[in-house]
């Protein structure tokens, strides 16, 4: 595992982003930089990192960067990817960079694409639960209960469990993450790097503004849904299924705290009734015997 | 690189390409994507990724695409793209006519036109010259009516590959997804820089507009077919009457120019085979002296006329003199559009012609009563 020490101590997220203070993201494109290193290229569809990235004639990246439309991240990196094979350019990692309305709703088609093509790039899904650039919309990864702007009263369906999905296209990597967990992420990343073929990363990441909470509360948020088991860290090596360590304990439900100590800190799940609340518990319930199933398998 | 989705007629295009690259033939990466949508995604990765890229569609598929359209363009990516063109649905239709390209006219796309097999590999050729002049990179689409052309066998000549080598230098822009120098594109730009990306779009294409008959008479010089660069003219120099078309109507109408001259008519054809660049200048010399043009149109703008006769009225207006004009909409949905036909629309405009005035400007050719 990697250490905080042996974190690169470059920056490649230069100053001048124009993210909105505590944003998840950054840090998750902070770390994924530091993890990737300076020979990656960024294919980033519309999503909160094409206005974070700043504007024109500026940029925070020092990787090279294609914005691409909303739908087309996985399709365009496909295309980058081709090009460098056939140049012969063999040590660059391509990097898809996408919301998670990118990923999980319009752009799911051109992902799952790519993923059966077999395409060697990695694909990295920051999911902050709504189409936050947009003014925090409900997407299909905004979890039960939530309040969005169209979703105004809470959101009637649970989340899509993509990371599943992707697994089931017998990929060689898939994994979840969270940036509350910084050195996880950042090996989940390494790991990723080493292997060819198409790796899916799902990387939660707390949102200030569409989640309500207080700016200073991001990491802590983060940790929150980890621990109360809304959120479990696992990865898929060619098909094997394992909890990664912050998550391993918590397959006893005992060791997950209450779900209210997570909701309570978010504006966005201020509408939720009791009954609600034991919907969205039967429903991490559920999800967690999914996964124990996956690991008890191997 | 090239990256496709299947569609009728387009399939024989990418089922070719298939067995070239599976045979070795072709020194390719061949994304077999999912969608029309991804496969522009795709050629926009490549492109910027820096391979040479190339795709082909026709309509839905045309239409499927149009957002990455705009990408491509507005991204200056020298692209190619084979549209094998089709009839727009509903109702489904998989025959020839103009309605997928030209609902494109906007996107910045440059447009080919061709009239037969010969015609398409030349100008895909001269297509890449053009689009990867620094002056210009911008992408192109080569139109060609699908069926009439995509189904039909003729002899084409293929230059050796040293030959197109010589005329076409290596993909290399200056502006790739390199790590070593690293830049964004295509990032958020705010108002007050905006319309400066997009005059530079429109500076390309009137370069585009200079560099075509040139880049035509470069091809011609070394391999000996030459199309007139914007507009394959046909006995126009003395012409009283012209036919305007695009596509393999243009073809048909030189020998109905064979046969009016024969009675005597002064008529002519100008086979527009760029639709954007618009050639306007040429246009308006070209009917300079004419009285009358006959428009025909595989193409229907609602709520106006034929897209061609808009563009050539638009192009001979500003003389004092201008012609009189009368558009025919012919051969939707891969209807024939035969040499009768065409001698009764041109029959029609000598009427016109000879009354000094045109009573119906808009003319549905062979409808059912």
């Amino acid at each position: 595992m990697t250490t905080l020490k042996e974190l690169p101590t470059e920056e490649y997220l230069l100053p001048g982003h124009a993210a909105c203070a505590g944003c998840g993201a950054t840090i998750a494109i902070r770390l994924a930089q530091k993890a990737l290193g300076p020979r990656t290229v960024f294919v980033v569809p519309a999503c909160c990192t094409s206005v974070l990235q700043s504007a024109f004639p500026f940029t925070a990246f020092s990787n090279p960067c294609l914005n691409i439309a909303f739908e087309a991240a996985a399709a365009a990196a496909s295309g980058v990817v081709a090009a460098y094979e056939a140049r012969g350019v063999k040590d660059v990692t391509v990097l898809a960079w996408a919301g998670d309305g990118g990923t999980v709703d319009i752009g799911l088609q051109a992902l799952s694409g790519a993923a059966e093509r077999k395409t060697n790039f990695i694909y990295v899904c920051y999911d902050n639960e709504a189409y936050g650039n947009t003014g925090f919309q409900r997407s299909g990864s905004s979890p039960f209960g939530s309040r969005t702007t169209t979703t105004p009263t809470g959101k009637r369906e649970h989340k899509k469990d993509v990371p599943m999905i992707m697994a089931a296209h017998g990929i060689p990597y898939v994994a979840t993450a969270c940036v509350s967990y910084p050195l996880d992420f950042v090996d989940k990343l390494k790991k990723a790097k080493a292997i060819m073929g198409t790796r899916y990363l799902q990387v939660l990441t707390p949102c200030p503004p569409g989640w309500r909470f207080s700016t200073e509360k991001t990491v802590e948020l983060g940790r929150l849904a980890v621990q109360t088991g809304i959120w479990s860290l696992f990865e898929i090596v060619n098909g094997k299924f394992e909890f990664s360590t912050p998550s391993v304990a918590l397959v006893d439900k005992t060791k997950r705290k209450p779900v209210e100590e997570y909701l309570k800190h978010q504006g966005r799940f201020d509408s939720m009734t009791p009954e609600d609340i034991e919907e969205l518990k039967r429903w991490i319930d559920a999800s967690w015997e999914k996964y124990k199933k996956l690991q008890q398998k191997l | 690189m090239i990256a496709a989705y299947p569609i009728t007629p387009q399939t024989t295009v990418v089922e070719q390409i298939a067995d070239l690259v599976e045979g070795g033939q072709l020194d390719a990466k061949y994304i077999r994507v999912e969608s029309e949508h991804s496969a522009m995604a795709a050629c926009i990765g490549a492109a910027v990724g820096g391979a040479r890229s190339f795709t082909a569609t026709s309509a839905q598929g045309l239409a499927l695409m149009h957002e990455m359209l705009h990408w491509a363009s507005a991204a200056r990516l020298p692209i190619v793209m084979a549209v094998v063109n089709r009839a727009m649905g509903p109702p489904w239709n998989i025959w020839a006519d103009f309605s997928d390209s030209l609902s494109q006219r906007d996107t910045g796309w440059i447009q080919f036109y061709c009239a037969d097999n010969q015609e398409i590999f030349d100008t895909i050729i001269q297509a890449y010259k053009l689009c990867e002049d620094k002056r210009v990179f911008m992408p192109a689409m080569v139109c060609f009516e699908g069926f009439i052309l995509s189904h039909t066998s003729m002899p084409v000549k293929i230059p050796d590959q040293e030959e197109i080598d010589d005329f076409l230098p290596p993909y290399n822009p200056p502006w790739l997804l390199d790590v070593d120098n690293p830049v964004t594109h295509g990032s958020i730009v705010y108002p007050e820089w905006y319309m400066e990306f997009r005059y530079f779009m429109y500076e390309a294409l009137e370069n585009a507009r200079r560099l075509i008959p040139e880049i035509d008479k470069e091809y011609a010089r070394k391999f000996g077919t030459e199309y007139g660069g914007h507009i394959e003219k046909y006995m126009c120099e003395d012409a009283d009457l012209i036919i305007f078309s695009m596509g393999t109507i243009g073809s048909e109408a030189k020998l109905v120019v064979n046969k009016l001259r024969d009675h005597g008519h002064k008529v002519g054809a100008a086979r527009v085979r760029v639709f954007r660049p618009f050639p306007k200048d040429e246009i308006q010399k070209l009917a300079k002296n004419a009285q009358m043009l006959t428009v025909i149109d595989r193409q229907v703008s609602y709520g106006m006329e034929g897209p061609l006769h808009t563009e050539v009225k638009a192009s001979t207006c500003s003389g004092k003199d201008s012609p009189l004009t009368a558009g025919f909409i012919a051969g939707l949905g891969g209807r024939d559009v035969t040499v009768h036909d065409i001698e009764a629309m041109v029959n029609k405009s000598l009427q016109c012609m000879k009354a000094g005035k045109v009573e119906r400007e808009v003319n549905w050719v062979g409808l059912r009563e």
